[in-house]
Parts: C-alpha cells; sequence; structure tokens
C-alpha cells in the first residue's frame, strides 16, 4: 500500500498547488501508515524532485520519455494508472486545476475508484475513508465517504498547508509503457504567456471589472498586482469586451479561485462572478457605489473612485 | 454527424442553499432549475454544428422525473429528440457509466458534455435524502470519466471545436493561455464559453418541443463508488471594513497587519 501524489509542472518547476496536493499525499500516508510517492512527468529545474522529501514525500517516480513533455491527458493517465500498479498505490492525489480534473477523471475510470473533487480536509479515517468537499461554488460543503478500495482525490487550491520536515526525496527513473493511441489527440500549438503568475497558482489575485471603462485603464490593475506580486483577473463582461483575455475570467462560467487576498475593482458583485471568487480568504471591494453588493460579500471594502485609490494603494505598497 | 449532448438539471446560481434534516437533504423552497450553464454552451454548439452540416442533436439526462422540464427546455432549444435515464444521479461513476452505455449503443459522432455540473461544483443535486439517494457528483470529471469508459479520447475545457471530414479541431483553454488540438471522432468534450452562443427558446421550438420523442430507459445497473454523508454550511461571513477613500493607504497596513495575507 502507499499513497500517490501527481506532480504538475509550469515551465518546467513544480506548481504551488501540486506542492500543497504532495504534503496532503504524505499527510494522509502518514495517517494510513505507509509511504507516499511522488510521479513526475516531464523535465523538472534541478534539485526540485529531491526537496519534496521535504514534504514528507519518500520516493518520486520520474518519467522523461519525450513524449510526455506535453500535457497529453490520455497518456497521462496511464502512465499513471502504471505507477499505481508499481506502487501498489490504494490513494491518489492531485491538485484541482484543468489537468488535475481531466487526469484524475480518466484514471479513476481506469481503477474503477471513486473521486473526490475539490477536497478541502485530511481524511477522516475513522469512519471509512471521508473527505470534506466544497460544492455549490463555495457556498456549502459535503462530507463524501469514498467506498471503493482505490481512491482519487484532487485538492482545492489554498485549503491545505503542508508541513515542512525536512529529509531528501530519493528520485528513480521511471519508464512506463506508453501506446500510440494515448496520443489520438494532437497538441498542435500551445499559445501562453510566459513569466506571468497563473491565475489559479496566485495567492494574491487583483481583478477588475466593467468600472474601468476600457482595456487602456488596465495599468493601474497590472501596476498594483505587480507591486503584490498578484496575478490579474477580471468579471466576464470583461473577458466578453476582448478588453482581457478569456483565461482571466472568474466566476460561475469562468474559473473557480480560492487565493489569500482577492482585490476587486470596479466590480459590482453579481452572484455569478462571486461564484467564481467566494472561497478566497480576504475579499477586499473598491466601488464608487456605496450599494455595490460586493461589499456585502467583502472583508475590507473602500468606497471611491478606482482611478483614484488603485494607483495610491500601489503606491503603499511600494512603500510598505 | 449523431451528436449527444448530456445536460444536468441544476439549481440556479443565484439559489440560496440551505439543507434540512440534519443537513441531509437540501431544502428545496424557492429553489429554481435550470440546464447547467456549461451544458447550454454545449447544446448551443451541437445546434449549430447540426445547422451547418445536418446530422441529430439528442439529449441525455440522468435523472428522475423531475428533470423532465429542463429536458424539454433543450428540445425547445432545438435539439431533436431527448433520452432521460430513469435514476437519480447518485455519483459520478453511475452517471458516466449509465452515460456510456447508451453512447455505446447508439454510437454517436461526438459527446459533448459541460466542462462541469457547474454552479454547484461538482455536485448535481435533486434534494433527495443522503444515504441511499445522495448527492455525490464530482466536478469537472464527467468528460474523462465517459471518455475512458468508452475507450475514447476526452477533451475539456473546450472553447473551440471546427469538424471537417471526421477529424476536429479544438481550441482548448489551459492555464494562462490556449492549446491547439486535432482529433479524429469520435470523442468526448467539456464544452465552455466562448464555444458558442447562447440560445434561447423561441415560441416555435416550445411548441415543438412538447411532441419531440424524450425516451426513458431504466438504468443497467446501480452501483456507486462514492457516497454523501453529510452537508455542512461555512461559517457566517464577518462584517465587512470600510476604509475612507481619503485614508485608502490604510487598507494596505490592515491587509499586512490584521489579516496577514501579504
Ligand atoms: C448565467 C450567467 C453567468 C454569468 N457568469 C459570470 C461569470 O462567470 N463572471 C462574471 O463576472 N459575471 C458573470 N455573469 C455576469 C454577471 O451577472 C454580471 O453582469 C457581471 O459580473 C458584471 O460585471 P461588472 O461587475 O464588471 O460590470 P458592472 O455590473 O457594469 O459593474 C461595474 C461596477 O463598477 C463600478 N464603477 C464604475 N465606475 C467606477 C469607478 N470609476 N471606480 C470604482 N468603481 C466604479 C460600478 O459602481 C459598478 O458596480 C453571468 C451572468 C449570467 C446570467
Ligand atoms: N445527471 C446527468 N445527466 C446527464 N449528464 C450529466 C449528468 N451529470 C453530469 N453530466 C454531464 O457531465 C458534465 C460534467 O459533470 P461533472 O463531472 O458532474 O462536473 C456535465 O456538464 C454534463 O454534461
Amino acid at each position: 500500500m502507499s499513497v500517490l501524489a501527481f506532480i504538475e509542472l509550469d515551465e518546467n518547476n513544480i506548481k504551488k498547488s501540486s506542492l500543497e496536493s504532495a504534503g496532503y499525499a504524505a499527510e494522509v500516508a502518514k495517517r494510513l501508515g505507509t509511504t507516499a510517492t511522488a510521479v513526475a512527468l516531464g523535465a523538472v529545474a534541478g534539485g526540485e524532485l529531491e526537496g519534496l522529501g521535504k514534504l514528507g514525500i519518500q520516493k518520486v517516480l520520474h518519467a522523461t520519455d519525450g513524449r510526455l513533455k506535453e500535457e497529453n491527458i490520455q497518456a497521462y493517465a496511464s502512465v499513471l494508472a502504471q505507477a499505481v500498479e508499481k506502487e501498489g498505490a490504494e490513494v491518489v492525489v492531485f491538485a484541482k486545476s484543468s489537468l488535475g480534473d481531466a487526469v484524475a477523471s480518466r484514471l479513476a475510470a481506469k481503477l474503477k475508484a471513486g473521486l473526490a473533487a475539490n477536497v478541502v480536509d485530511l481524511p477522516d479515517l475513522i469512519n471509512g475513508f471521508r473527505v470534506k468537499r466544497s460544492i455549490y461554488t463555495g457556498k456549502a460543503f459535503a462530507i463524501t465517504e469514498i467506498k471503493s478500495g482505490k481512491k482519487v482525490l484532487t485538492i482545492k487550491k489554498n485549503a491545505f498547508s503542508p508541513s515542512q520536515s525536512g529529509n531528501t526525496a530519493t528520485v528513480e527513473p521511471f519508464t512506463p509503457t506508453l501506446n500510440d493511441a494515448d496520443f489520438s489527440v494532437a497538441i498542435k500549438e500551445k499559445v501562453k504567456a510566459t513569466g506571468d503568475i497563473l491565475l489559479p497558482e496566485a495567492d494574491v489575485v487583483v481583478s477588475g471589472g466593467r468600472g474601468l471603462k476600457g482595456p487602456e485603464h488596465w495599468s493601474i490593475i497590472e501596476d498594483l498586482a505587480k507591486a503584490l506580486g498578484a496575478a490579474t483577473a477580471c468579471s466576464k463582461p470583461v473577458s466578453d469586451l476582448g478588453w482581457r483575455p478569456h483565461h482571466e475570467h472568474v466566476g460561475q462560467t469562468g474559473l473557480k479561485i480560492s487565493p489569500n487576498l482577492y482585490i476587486a475593482v470596479g466590480i459590482s458583485g453579481a452572484i455569478q462572478h462571486l461564484a467564481g471568487v467566494n472561497s478566497s480568504k480576504v475579499i477586499v471591494a473598491i466601488n464608487k457605489d456605496p450599494e455595490s453588493p460586493f461589499f456585502k460579500a467583502a472583508d475590507y471594502g473602500i468606497v471611491g473612485d478606482a482611478f483614484d485609490v488603485v494607483p495610491r494603494l500601489t503606491q503603499a505598497v511600494k512603500a510598505l | 454527424m449523431k451528436i449527444l449532448v448530456c445536460i444536468t438539471h441544476v439549481p440556479d446560481t443565484t439559489s440560496k442553499i440551505s439543507f434540512t434534516d440534519n443537513n441531509t437533504k437540501l431544502n428545496k423552497a424557492g429553489v429554481q432549475y435550470i440546464i447547467g450553464p456549461y451544458d447550454d454552451y454545449a447544446l448551443a454548439r451541437a445546434i449549430e454544428l447540426k445547422e451547418a452540416s445536418g446530422g441529430t442533436v439528442t439529449v441525455l439526462n440522468v435523472g428522475e422525473a423531475d428533470t423532465e422540464p429542463t429536458i424539454r427546455k433543450a428540445l425547445a432549444i432545438g435539439a431533436d429528440d431527448a433520452i432521460r435515464i430513469n435514476a437519480y444521479p447518485e455519483d459520478a461513476y453511475f452517471v458516466a457509466t449509465q452515460i456510456a452505455e447508451v453512447a455505446r449503443t447508439n454510437t454517436y459522432d461526438l459527446i459533448l458534455k459541460g466542462r462541469e455540473s457547474i454552479q454547484l461544483h461538482g455536485c448535481q443535486d435533486h434534494g433527495q435524502v443522503v444515504g441511499r439517494d445522495s448527492l455525490a457528483f464530482t466536478g469537472g470529471q464527467g468528460h474523462g470519466l465517459g471518455g475512458e469508459l468508452l475507450g475514447s479520447p476526452s477533451v475539456s475545457p473546450v472553447m473551440q471545436v471546427d469538424i471537417t471530414g471526421g477529424l476536429a479541431k479544438i481550441t482548448r483553454e489551459i492555464e494562462g493561455g490556449k492549446e491547439y488540438l486535432e482529433v479524429k471522432l469520435p470523442f468526448v468534450a467539456g464544452c465552455q464559453e466562448p464555444i458558442a452562443e447562447w440560445k434561447i427558446p423561441n415560441m416555435r421550438g416550445i411548441m415543438s418541443a412538447r411532441t419531440k420523442p424524450l425516451q426513458v430507459v431504466n438504468p443497467t445497473s446501480n452501483e456507486t463508488v462514492t457516497t454523501v454523508a453529510q452537508f455542512e454550511l461555512p461559517p457566517p461571513k464577518g462584517t465587512v471594513k470600510m476604509i475612507p477613500a481619503e485614508r485608502a493607504e490604510e487598507l494596505i497596513t490592515l491587509l499586512r497587519n490584521e489579516a496577514k495575507v501579504i
């Protein structure tokens, strides 16, 4: 028996959400009286895999086959199934992300494993295997029991902070069998902003709405984000109007994020928008309308003109 | 081209969520049910594809009789016929196996699902008692489970899909950007905007929906792998602390010293 953690990469670095889920896997392994193994596919920056030992991971299976460089959902699922087999794993832990969702679900079907998505807490092992999941876009939780022998979990970002113990993980080369059928989806091209903090990974997010009046005013959002080391986001009309790219749009039809801090500028706070951000730890609303519904969902609020307030906040951050 | 669109019947996001019966049952009072918003995109694109190159659009829901108004709405929007698998959607595995059974017998060229059973974030809900009739949906897993069960590729979240000569060109959203893919039919896609414009049923659609075929079939198994034991509500939100605009800078101090988030 063991617990497996899937490691997601961004430009050869381990994603923060994967550090959280790897730490989660290690803690589950400890409670089950077993060990945790991580699985990483593709090139990883030097020392990072060994460093997973700090989170309690004992071993890392590292597959470097060139065909695994691209995020190919079917191939990844079949590699993980082979790792599960090799390690005799009972629990497989993913970060909740678009890749995590896609791979975890195919893996669950292969293993006939119960899958719990959006897990926010360590499992209760006294009553079977029960996990708490965030549902209704953060409006409630469901205590879910996984009845199958094998279990697959996806962990919500920012729900678990791993402890640091300080060992080094052993990295083992891993050579899974790959079939052509695993590559039936051809990845032709990938267009991705480089160097930016990925929105689902960010601890701090500065977001703008239609109150900013046009894309030419986004520099005030970007400057504050830069000063805070934050990612930028936007409301749906802003991406519909083409002011910002679609992948920045949060809400019911966009991304669901759960950063430590979400700063909403010139966004009214419609319920469909809140559905994407109400799991944030702290919410700040800046709006010129004192009646804006966002103030009801926020922890801190400023009634004021974004064009006056936001640059002053940027200055204040720089002065810290 | 034969297209299958899988739709959910879910509470509108604006619904206030509360539970009854010792937190084991959704309080259905005042809850308005809709087609899952991502499923609405899938349906709209399916109809566009049919209008462009012919074929049929079948909608499918795994649910009990109370989901029929939602299914009729999909017919009013333009689907040709519908299948309801008469069972409470107890968990994602159960739903995916039942959808796969139908898909296997009817051989569709394309199966469109939503990216996730949305506002519920992985919990479709019919307000049943937890335990036997639990609500154990996973969020955003239907396409992967379905694809794997059918031995077909699965792609999600899909922002654009165009099909020529049995080959689909797809734009998939990735974190921080997009990916352009090609895959041969059949496959399963989890859809999201801007794949198509949502369609609103017109009067003619509503009238014709009444007579379009809606076939009710029984599930082939009742196997589940998860169950919901109980629900919980988050602790109530504290009150907002307002900072006067003239002293906006104080916010930064509060975020550092009080909230400790920067
Ligand atoms: C089914 C459905 C799904 C949806 N999904 C989403 C979703 O995923 N995400 C999403 O965001 N929306 C979504 N919406 C839309 C949502 O209902 C709102 O229409 C949208 O969020 C409003 O965007 P906004 O707040 O940027 O714009 P507006 O509603 O136009 O609000 C602009 C705000 O800016 C303020 N303002 C104006 N000028 C200034 C200034 N100088 N300084 C400070 N404040 C200023 C105004 O007071 C106002 O509150 C959805 C709607 C539907 C029906
Ligand atoms: N009960 C159901 N009936 C039909 N399709 C469903 C059902 N539940 C989920 N789906 C489909 O699977 C997609 C993903 O759902 P989920 O994995 O539950 O987030 C949905 O958007 C639907 O297309």
